[in-house]
């Protein structure tokens, strides 16, 4: 029988879908049943009605200076509740050693002395802020969020490709994603039972509302952003929008004798938490580049004086450094007394002459990463690359080790994704995002899944053209018991509950 | 200057106004419901066998003789089923059958608003039967918005407006009542901002009272809030002043108006209404709030839409 997954060729790489041609792996076994009878034409009409639902929505990033739709793509990312718990734990385990390293490196320095990271490490890392050094935030939380970036290797296995503990973006395309599923194909969610993910604002809220300074009765939360021209734009306007709260730019705000204050009609208005989508750069001139007109001049200070809490904290770049990100596992054992549950892609560190030498002999056989880069950029993927490429890299490597880090090249695992009017395999990831209230971590379930859209492509961040997909994560067999029916609900006795049989009919005007 | 209104025309702006919103309304309800409980693990199977019965309930309809009141029934009687009153279909054809005969009474605008709406629903039914229903849902509610848009910006504010207002604040009252009475299913956690959503009030209470979505304050806000221009007390005032600019009444002592005396009645009440006893007293209430609707309508029709004197033959001798 022709149907739409005849056309599907695997690639060299773990397929998420199917185990081999015709064989869907079981958590998508209900999936493929409802998409198999479906004609080609008819999941393209589906694809464009989805298209359009995004771009009446608004829901775009600023591409190359335009605003896009974020391209969502049709077909259903699916991780079963067994892999998910694995994944949870993984990931909350990760960023519990990230805490506890942080803490340590802008506190008491226990590691460097115990040897399990050279200090110059810290130092020589860009994005290490003195300015926060010898401070701790309020309720001892510098990672309110993050977004930990995982992709499965050839053998099926989720592995960790980086850490993002500053301001982790693409949590509003999680929510927006799920919003058009549920709209525009709805019969894909007929025959199971998924996480949903609209959780998430009120959990970070709580999250942003724990960190407030200590004796805050009820602390005010702002969204700081960049304004309109920044590409996650649109996320810190939803994010405000589902919290609640003001979203601000660093022209609203300024500092007086340590607070900080919002201007609005009615004067000025203390705030408590800063939830800031502002890298640290641009946050306070003051303090860091005193070009920045985005930022508010003394927030650094008014933090430090413990009067506004800033989320996340200033300074966490340093865990986002690739050289830092080789050591976690030893952070994770060294702090948590744990074994990692997800483990790095093989790196190897440059800083180390010997490694170097080995490296410059194979860059055609290693992926080269700049350790302070983010989305993709100035990454290199030795097979790909040109010798003329691979001869300036050679150049930047000698002259700069410790700016770089090599990777062995993974096989990112594959999706079917819909391509004209035929499916084709492209390499996909996986950003879940957690949120630290300080009494625990929370997982979003789910997370961002990252679509890499051109053939072969193994970046998939959306500042390089990428799309998504929804990300649904199956309820496992003991939470897929009905949620028993509210037992407390003080508002309606039973007595009210009865008046709903008793409803009385609507009236109606004369006929016509 | 048009002061005066024949009975029929006011009918009929009475009715298309109410019909509207109900319109409206319904099509908010149902695509909450059915759309929130697709994303619920609570609920098995989430697709074609959700209960719909509550919904039901809340819209005083019944669901039909030996049928499970599941999606499919739902859609079909509450949504598309065209000879119903109560269902978004029979609404918006009613409305539209209105509009057309006060055509001149209306701005054209409005009037082609409705017969655009009338005339799409099957193909907007089409299309909602192959993406699923929301396609349909969202047309209704952009065709109610544009309606009452175009009233309020192309139509003079005068007695003619004041009856399409009134009904729109009739039914609107009328609604929060019922969507206050019948509990939306779900966990316990959703069934509240359920409800919220279900008046397209979400953002609004969360920008106004944040995340502490308890229960007491939901039902606030729906009935108390004097800002908020769904709730109840604010659909109250609006119909109130409509009534009192029809007809202004005796300056010093009394009400000759017997539709304003439920609706002021109940307006003083949720006014100055004490919040932290609304628990207790919110069965009362909602249900006043219903027989205070209907009171007044049959009020109103009474007062001003008697146009129809029984006729008797006259005989000589």
């Amino acid at each position: 029988m022709a149907d739409i997954f005849d056309g599907y060729r695997l690639a060299q790489a773990w397929d998420e879908m199917f185990a081999a041609p015709g064989k869907p792996r079981t958590p998508y076994d209900s999936l493929v049943s409802v998409l198999q009878p479906m004609d080609p034409a008819e999941l393209r009409y589906r694809a464009d009605q989805l298209a359009r639902v995004f771009t009446d929505r608004g829901v775009t990033y600023d591409f190359a200076g335009e605003e896009r739709p974020f391209p969502l793509d049709l077909i259903p990312r699916v991780i079963d509740a067994v892999e998910w718990d694995l994944v949870a734990r993984g990931v909350r385990q990760r960023v519990l050693a990230l805490e506890a390293f942080l803490a340590d490196v802008y506190g008491a320095g226990r590691l460097f002395d115990d040897g399990v990271m050279p200090w110059r490490l810290i130092y020589t890392s860009p994005r290490f802020r003195r300015e926060v050094a010898d401070f701790a935030p309020p309720n001892g939380v510098r990672v309110h969020v993050a977004g930990i970036d995982l992709i499965r290797d050839e053998q099926g296995r989720f592995r960790v490709l980086e850490d993002n503990v500053r301001v982790p973006s693409g949590v509003s395309y999680v929510i927006e994603n799920r919003l058009a599923m549920t709209r525009t194909f709805p019969a894909l969610f007929a025959e199971q039972s998924v996480h949903r993910v609209d959780e998430y604002p009120s959990r970070l809220l709580a999250a942003l509302r724990a960190a407030a300074p200590s004796g805050t009765a009820d602390p005010c939360v702002v969204v700081l952003t960049p304004g309109v021209h920044n590409a996650a734009y649109f996320e810190h306007t939803l994010l405000a929008r589902l919290m609640g709260v003001e979203l601000v730019e660093g022209r609203d705000l300024f500092c007086s004798r340590n607070r900080v204050f919002v201007h609005t009609t009615r004067g000025s208005r203390p705030v408590d938490v800063i939830y800031r989508r502002v890298d640290d750069d641009f946050l306070d001139p003051l303090h860091f580049r005193p070009d920045s007109v985005i930022g508010c001049p003394g927030v650094i200070n008014a933090a430090r004086a413990g009067y506004v809490t800033i989320a996340n904290a200033v300074g966490n770049g340093v865990a986002d450094d690739k050289l830092v990100y080789t050591y976690i596992p030893d952070l994770i054992r060294y702090y948590l007394h744990e074994e990692p549950l997800l483990d790095n892609v093989e790196s190897y560190r440059l800083d180390d002459p010997d490694v170097l030498a080995w490296a410059l002999d194979s860059l055609d056989e290693l992926v080269v990463k700049p350790v302070d880069g983010a989305g993709g950029s100035g990454i290199v993927i030795g097979p790909q690359a040109t010798p003329a490429e691979l001869a300036v890299l050679r150049e930047q490597l000698i002259t700069d080790p410790r700016g770089w880090m090599a990777q062995r090249p993974v096989a990112l695992s594959t999706s079917p994704v819909l391509i004209g009017e035929g499916l084709a395999p492209r390499h996909i990831d996986l950003r879940p995002f957690a949120v630290n209230d300080g009494e625990d971590v929370w997982l979003l379930p789910g997370g961002l899944t990252r679509v890499a859209l051109p053939e072969g492509e193994l970046k998939v961040n959306s500042s390089q053209g990428g799309g998504s997909k929804d990300t649904w994560v199956l309820v496992g067999p003991q939470a897929a018991q009905p949620t028993p029916l509210p037992a407390a609900f003080p508002l309606l006795t039973p007595r009210a509950t009865a008046a709903v049989a008793t409803a009385i009919e609507r009236q109606s005007g004369p006929d016509q | 200057m048009n002061d005066e209104l024949l009975s029929r025309m006011a009918e009929t702006l009475f009715w298309t106004g109410r019909y509207v919103e109900r319109a409206d309304d319904t099509a908010r309800l149902v695509d909450v419901y059915v759309h929130r409980l697709l994303g619920d693990p609570g609920t098995q199977g989430a697709g074609s066998a959700v209960d719909c019965g509550p919904l039901f309930g809340i819209l005083g309809v019944k669901p039909g003789e030996d049928t499970e009141p599941d999606v499919g029934v739902a859609l079909f009687r509450l949504a598309y089923d065209a000879t119903s009153p109560s269902a978004i279909s029979g609404s918006v054809l009613a409305a539209r059958a209105g509009a057309r005969g006060i055509r001149e009474v209306i701005s054209s605008e409005m009037w082609e608003c409705l017969n655009v709406a009338g005339h799409g629903l099957a193909g907007q039914r089409r299309a909602a039967e192959r993406l699923g229903p929301h396609v349909y849902l969202r047309f209704i509610r952009e065709r109610a918005a544009l309606f009452f848009g175009l009233a309020d910006s192309t139509m003079s504010h005068d007695d003619a407006w004041r009856f399409l207002v009134l009904g729109r604040s009739l039914e609107r009252a009328d609604m929060t009542a019922r969507l206050l009475l019948a509990r939306l299913p779900g966990p316990q956690e959703q069934g509240w901002p359920l409800l919220l959503h279900a008046c397209g009030a979400y953002e609004s209470f969360i920008r106004t009272h944040g995340w502490a979505a308890e229960p007491t304050k939901i039902a606030e806000f729906l009935l108390l809030d004097r800002l908020f221009p769904r709730s109840a007390l604010h659909s109250l005032v609006t119909a109130e002043d409509c009534l009192m600019a029809l007809n202004p009444g005796p300056v010093r002592i009394g009400m000759d108006d017997p539709a304003r005396r439920p609706i002021g009645r109940l307006r003083t009440t949720l006014e100055y209404a004490d919040p932290a006893q609304l628990p207790d007293q919110l069965p009362e209430l909602l249900g006043e709030l219903q027989q205070a609707c209907v009171e007044a309508c049959d009020a109103i029709t009474k007062r001003y839409f008697q146009y129809e004197a029984p006729v008797t033959w006259e005989r000589d001798g």
